[in-house]
């Protein structure tokens, strides 16, 4: 068994790393629909900022690997939503599963008068 | 308050806002930012008691020894009070 | 729908290309947004049009706000003393809608360097400066910023002396950061506009030095 000194994956400061790789980008519709979902329900008590990092920082060192800053964000918000009971699990199944049949792409997948 | 303060050496799990390369270093209050919501209480969605705040600078000395590019360089984060042990 | 133009302009008002995202494969965590959206909307907790209009104000947040704040800075003494005295009140008072973040300005000075990061996240003046770039939320600046600030630096291009003091600001709690550059030299007569674009993203992080005339 390995044991630890307690820090979490997320507690970065000082730690060894490669360098800083300066590419950037400007954020796509759905990135900024994350962010603004995540500002108006944080807004509206929904949520607390710490409410977010501490779902994120549960969800574990593969998601930071894995996932892109904006897919961890609306994982951390759903996981809050579910929390505070703004919808149930599987209410949130049937609707992914309804709108992966309205077509096969981000712009497609809208509601008819949205898109 | 005392001016000179070391941060609390635990290492408990869940949600705090403290980094672990500051635990167990010692510091200088750079300033009072007043009473803040406690972070641990806000993540899990209970009502959070309020806390009071600080600037506290180190040097980098301290926080990484001869590892240090440059000993008198200061590195400041903000850490609540209940973190906090008189020097 | 108010963004739509969004989709096809080909590149932002800074210059970049927006990610294609509307001609890639729908993916699960765009159906969960989509999803997340409609039932907040459905259920009454939000409407359409706040969120476009979040959007909207998100997307009208950028450096060009500091970049104003700054040269405002280097032109009125008044100001600047009250900049570095509450960063939230002065850029408030500029006009700038920064909602309700704590802001501190830090000045850098002939022997001080100051220079930005969040070690357990990725805090940024966002209410100001807009949203961070992505190697502010990176691994290796969160990791190296703390422990070798310098070496950080020389990869942005920026190499100070030894008898120049970093002082590197951890953003752990409710303060967000603004580096107050220095003027730089050769500016004067300049006018306020003229010299805001001196000011870059990066010397307002710290992780870089204004531009010179």
């Amino acid at each position: 068994m390995m044991d630890t000194d307690g820090r979490r994956w997320h507690d970065m400061g000082g730690q060894d790393a490669g360098p800083v790789c300066a590419d950037d980008h400007d954020f796509a519709l759905w990135e900024k629909r994350v962010d603004a979902l995540m500002v108006l329900c944080g807004a509206k008590g929904f949520f607390t900022v710490d409410g977010l990092r501490r779902a994120l920082e549960d969800m574990g060192e593969d998601a930071f690997e894995t996932m892109s800053y904006y897919e961890r964000w609306i994982a951390a918000i759903n996981q809050n939503l579910l929390e505070y009971g703004a919808y149930t699990p599987s209410e949130l199944g049937e609707r992914m599963e309804q709108i992966a049949e309205r077509g096969p792409t981000y712009a497609a997948a809208q509601k008819a008068h949205d898109a | 308050m005392p001016e000179r303060v070391r941060v609390k050496t635990i290492m408990p799990p869940g949600h705090v806002r403290i980094p672990a390369y500051l635990r167990g270093k010692t510091g200088v209050i750079e300033r009072a930012l007043g009473p803040f919501p406690n972070p641990e209480q806000l993540a899990y969605g209970l009502p959070a008691a309020s806390q009071p705040l600080y600037r506290v600078r180190f040097t980098m000395d301290e926080l990484w020894g001869t590892a240090a590019e440059h000993p008198n360089d200061t590195l400041d984060a903000e850490i609540y009070g209940h973190w906090l042990e008189k020097v | 729908m108010p963004h739509d133009h969004h989709d096809h302009s080909g590149l932002s008002p800074s210059g970049h290309p927006y990610r294609a995202d509307n001609d890639t494969p729908l993916s699960y965590w765009q159906r969960m947004e989509i999803a997340v959206r409609e039932l907040l909307i459905e259920k009454g907790h939000l409407d359409a049009a706040a969120v476009a209009a979040q959007i909207d104000a998100m997307d009208a947040r950028s450096p060009a706000n500091g970049a104003a704040v700054v040269a405002r800075a280097w032109t009125d003494p008044a100001f600047k003393a009250r900049l570095l005295d509450n960063a939230s009140q002065a850029c408030r008072d500029m006009g700038f809608d920064i909602g309700p973040l704590h802001l501190i300005a830090v000045e850098n000075t002939p022997d001080t360097h100051n220079m930005i990061v969040c070690t357990l996240c990725s805090c940024y003046p966002r209410n100001l400066l807009g949203l961070p770039p992505d190697w502010y939320k990176t691994r290796e600046y969160r990791a190296r910023a703390v422990r070798e600030p310098r070496a950080v630096l020389r990869e942005f291009g920026v190499d100070l002396p030894d008898s120049t003091t970093i002082r590197v600001h951890d953003s752990t709690a409710d303060m967000r950061y603004i580096v107050l550059s220095a003027r730089p030299a050769g500016t004067d007569g300049m006018t306020q506009d003229q010299l805001a674009a001196l000011v870059t993203r990066d010397s307002m992080i710290g992780t870089g030095l204004p531009r010179t005339p």
